[in-house]
C-alpha cells in the first residue's frame, strides 16, 4: 500500500542542515494499522508531512522514495499530488479546532472535500454529508451539518475530522496524535470509531502517537522513532513483550503501572533537539548499555525476530563479542539502571 | 488532624450575560469536601471541566471560592486578611502544568527562583543567592545554569525550575496541577521520582491533580474522582482502583488505554442517566465513599 524507503527530510537551520527524518524506511500494508511512536522531536510528524509532501521551508525532502499503490509520490507534479491528498490519502491532525475553518459550517467543509475531488455533485453533496456524519455517529446529523465548529464539543469536532477524512473513501489514513488533546473517555470512543471505520471502509492506518497505551490497543505493527531514525520495528506483541532496543525497553519500563509503588524506572537525560542530535546511535548518551562504537557509528538495522528488527549493537553478535573480549566498559548489561536526573550536568 | 480540610466548597461562575441579559451560572465546584493528612499524596482526578483545577486554585485562594471553608493547620484560610494570607502562602504553594508558559521568559532561572524570597522580604542578597543555589541542587539542576533563561532549558528542567520556585519559601503543602503532563514520556518518570524524593526529604504533603489515572494510581495514597464539579467517589487508592463503585469511575477506569496488546479489556460506556447527581457520598468500605 505505502512503502517508504530511505526517506530523509532536512531542515536548514542557522547552524546548518539537520536531518529531522534520517533514512527512514517502513511500509503500511493493506488493511493494517502501523503505529509510529516517538517523543517530541523524534521526527514522526515530519515523516507524515513528508509522505504528503507538505513539508514547509526551512524543511525539505532531501532523499528517499515514497511509493503509494505503485506510484512514486515524491516526483509527482504538484497537481497530481493534490489529487491524491485528501482523496486517496487522508490526514487527521491533533488539533480539531485548527484543522477546521471557523467561518464555514461543518457540512459545507465536508461537502467541499467531496466537490473538490469530484466525489459528488452539488445536488448529492448535502445528503452525502449527512450520511458521513451518521457514519461517525454524530447524533441528529442533518441539524449538526449546519453547525459551526465552535458549536461542537472537542469529541464531536474530532468525529467531524474523521468524517472528512473518510469522505472521499481514501485507502490510507494518516492520523497524527488524533486523540492527544482529548479526555480519556472521549479518546476511547475515538479509537473505537477509528477501528470501526477502518473495518467498514477497508482502510490502512498510519497512527502517529507518543502514547504506548494507544499503540498497544490499536496497532498491528509498531515502528519506534528516536531522533529522526526508526530504532525498532516489529509486530505489536513483539515490541511490547520482547523489546530489543534499549530506548523501547526504557519507555516501557518507565511507565507508571510497570513498577510497584515508589520510584519509577526513568530514562536518564533529555530528549535531544533537532540540530543537536548526538553522533553515532543518537540514544547512546541516555543508554544504560552503551559501549563502543555506539557513540561514533550508528548501528544499521539488525533482524532480531520474525519481522522484528532493531538498530542496536547489542543485537550484533560480533560487536557484543568484541565488547566482552575488551572487558566490558559497563558492569550491568541489559538490566537498566535507576535514573537520577534529567541531565542538566 | 488533617493538614488541609476542605468542606462544602463551591465556586460558581457566571457565563455569558451582559448589560441586559442575565448569564447562566455554572457550579464549577459544587459542594466539594475532602481532607488531606500530613505527609500524604491526595490525588484529584477528573476530565476537563470536572472542576479539579478550580478546586486546587480555590484552596490557595488564587480563585476566591463562592462558599465553603478551607482550613490549613486548623486555621480558616478563607477568613484570612490579605496580609495573613500572604504569610499563609509561604506554607502552601502550587506547581503548574505547563513549564513553557508558567515561567517568565525574560527572567533568568535564578531570578525566577529568587522572586518569592524577594517578595516576602526574606534574607539579604547573599543569603538569597545561597538559598537559590541550594534549591537548584535540591531539584537536580546545575548551578552553572543559574543565569540562563527558561528557553535554554528542556521541558523537564523547566519543570524543575518551577518546583524550585515553589519550594523557595519552604512550604509544607504543594498543589501539583498536572505537573508532568506536558513532558515527554521518557522525562515524566524523572520528575515523578524527584517529587517522590522531595516528599520524603522535606516531609511534603501533596494535592496531586491529574488526568493520567495510571500516574495518580502510582503515587497517591488516597484519590477523589470529580465529575461535573462534584466528588463522585473517594477512597484509598488501591481500593478505589480495584473496585470502583460509581458508574463514572467505572467508565473512566475502563477507558484508560493499557500498554499491553493482550490485555482483556471491556470498556464501560457511561450512561449519563445512570448518574444520580443528587446522591450523597456514602461509605461503602472503610474510607471508601461513593455517590450512588
Amino acid at each position: 500500500m505505502l512503502e517508504v524507503s530511505g526517506l530523509t527530510t532536512v531542515f536548514d537551520l542557522a547552524s546548518g542542515p539537520a536531518a529531522a527524518v534520517d533514512d527512514v524506511s517502513f511500509e503500511v500494508r493493506a488493511g493494517e494499522t502501523l503505529g509510529l511512536v516517538g517523543e517530541s522531536g523524534s521526527g514522526k510528524s515530519v515523516t507524515a508531512l513528508s509522505i504528503m509532501r507538505l513539508v514547509q521551508p526551512p524543511g525539505r525532502i532531501a532523499g528517499g522514495r515514497v511509493r503509494f499503490k505503485g506510484r512514486e509520490l515524491l516526483t509527482l507534479s504538484e497537481r497530481d499530488i493534490r489529487a491524491i491528498r485528501g482523496a486517496e490519502i487522508a490526514l487527521i491532525f491533533q488539533e480539531p479546532m485548527t484543522a477546521l475553518n471557523p467561518v464555514f459550517t461543518i457540512g459545507d467543509q465536508i461537502a467541499e472535500a467531496l466537490l473538490v475531488h469530484g466525489k459528488a455533485t452539488r445536488r448529492e453533496a448535502a445528503s452525502k454529508v449527512v450520511e458521513l456524519l451518521e457514519a461517525v455517529r454524530i447524533p441528529d446529523a442533518a441539524a449538526r451539518a449546519r453547525d459551526y465548529p465552535h458549536q461542537l464539543s472537542g469529541g464531536m469536532r474530532q468525529r467531524v475530522l474523521i468524517a472528512m477524512a473518510i469522505a472521499c473513501k481514501p485507502s490510507l489514513v494518516i492520523a497524527d496524535e488524533p486523540t492527544t488533546a482529548l479526555d480519556v473517555t472521549i479518546q476511547a470512543e475515538m479509537l473505537d470509531l477509528l477501528r470501526e471505520m477502518k473495518a467498514a471502509f477497508n482502510l490502512s492506518l498510519l497512527l502517529i502517537t507518543h502514547d504506548l497505551g494507544v499503540i498497544a490497543e490499536t496497532a498491528d505493527r509498531v515502528a519506534v522513532m528516536y531522533a529522526g531514525r526508526i530504532v525498532e520495528h516489529g509486530p505489536v506483541r513483539a515490541i511490547f513483550r520482547d523489546p530489543q532496543h534499549p530506548y523501547t525497553r526504557g519507555l516501557l519500563r518507565s511507565m507508571p503501572g510497570a513498577a510497584d509503588r515508589g520510584r519509577l524506572r526513568a530514562i536518564d537525560g533529555t530528549v535531544p533537539v533537532l540540530g543537536a542530535f548526538p553522533p553515532g546511535c543518537a540514544f547512546h548518551p541516555r543508554c544504560p548499555d552503551r559501549f563502543e562504537p555506539c557513540s561514533t557509528t550508528p548501528p544499521s538495522e539488525l533482524r532480531v525476530g520474525d519481522a522484528h528488527a532493531a538498530r542496536c549493537y547489542l543485537n550484533d553478535p560480533s560487536q557484543v563479542a568484541s565488547r566482552a573480549s575488551r572487558g566490558s566498559d559497563h558492569a550491568s548489561p541489559t538490566t537498566g539502571r535507576q535514573s537520577r536526573t534529567d541531565g542538566a550536568r | 488532624m488533617a493538614l488541609v480540610d476542605v468542606s462544602h466548597l463551591v465556586k460558581r461562575f457566571v457565563r455569558g450575560g451582559g448589560l441586559l441579559r442575565r448569564g447562566t451560572t455554572v457550579n464549577a465546584v459544587d459542594d466539594v469536601s475532602f481532607a488531606i493528612d500530613e505527609g500524604e499524596t491526595f490525588g484529584l482526578v477528573g476530565e476537563s471541566g470536572s472542576g479539579k483545577t478550580t478546586t486546587g486554585r480555590c484552596l490557595l485562594r488564587l480563585i476566591e471560592p463562592t462558599a465553603g471553608s478551607v482550613t490549613f493547620r486548623g486555621e480558616d484560610v478563607l477568613a484570612l486578611s490579605r496580609a495573613r494570607m500572604r504569610l499563609a502562602r509561604r506554607d502552601m504553594q502550587i506547581v503548574f502544568q505547563d513549564p513553557y508558559s508558567s515561567l517568565n521568559p525574560r527572567m533568568r532561572a535564578r531570578q525566577i527562583v529568587e522572586e518569592p524570597l524577594v517578595i516576602h522580604g526574606l534574607g539579604a542578597k547573599e543569603a538569597r543567592l545561597e538559598r537559590v543555589a541550594e534549591l537548584f541542587r535540591l531539584v537536580g539542576l546545575d548551578t552553572a545554569h543559574l543565569e540562563r533563561y527558561p528557553h535554554e532549558f528542556s521541558g523537564g528542567q523547566r519543570q524543575r525550575i518551577g518546583l524550585a520556585r515553589a519550594l523557595a519559601l519552604n512550604p509544607s503543602f504543594l498543589v501539583l496541577d498536572e505537573p508532568v503532563s506536558a513532558l515527554d514520556v521518557s522525562v515524566q518518570a524523572q520528575v515523578v521520582n524527584l517529587l517522590l524524593d522531595l516528599q520524603q526529604q522535606l516531609k511534603l504533603t501533596y494535592l496531586f491533580i491529574a488526568h493520567d489515572l495510571r500516574l495518580v494510581e502510582h503515587i497517591s495514597n488516597r484519590v477523589a474522582v470529580m465529575y461535573l464539579g462534584k466528588i463522585v467517589e473517594t477512597g484509598p487508592t488501591a481500593a478505589l482502583f480495584a473496585s470502583p463503585q460509581h458508574p463514572y469511575t467505572r467508565a473512566l477506569l475502563s477507558a484508560i488505554p493499557v500498554a499491553d496488546p493482550d490485555a482483556h479489556k471491556r470498556r464501560i460506556v457511561l450512561d449519563p442517566a445512570s448518574v444520580n447527581r443528587a446522591a450523597p457520598l456514602r461509605e461503602i468500605a472503610a474510607g471508601h465513599w461513593a455517590a450512588i
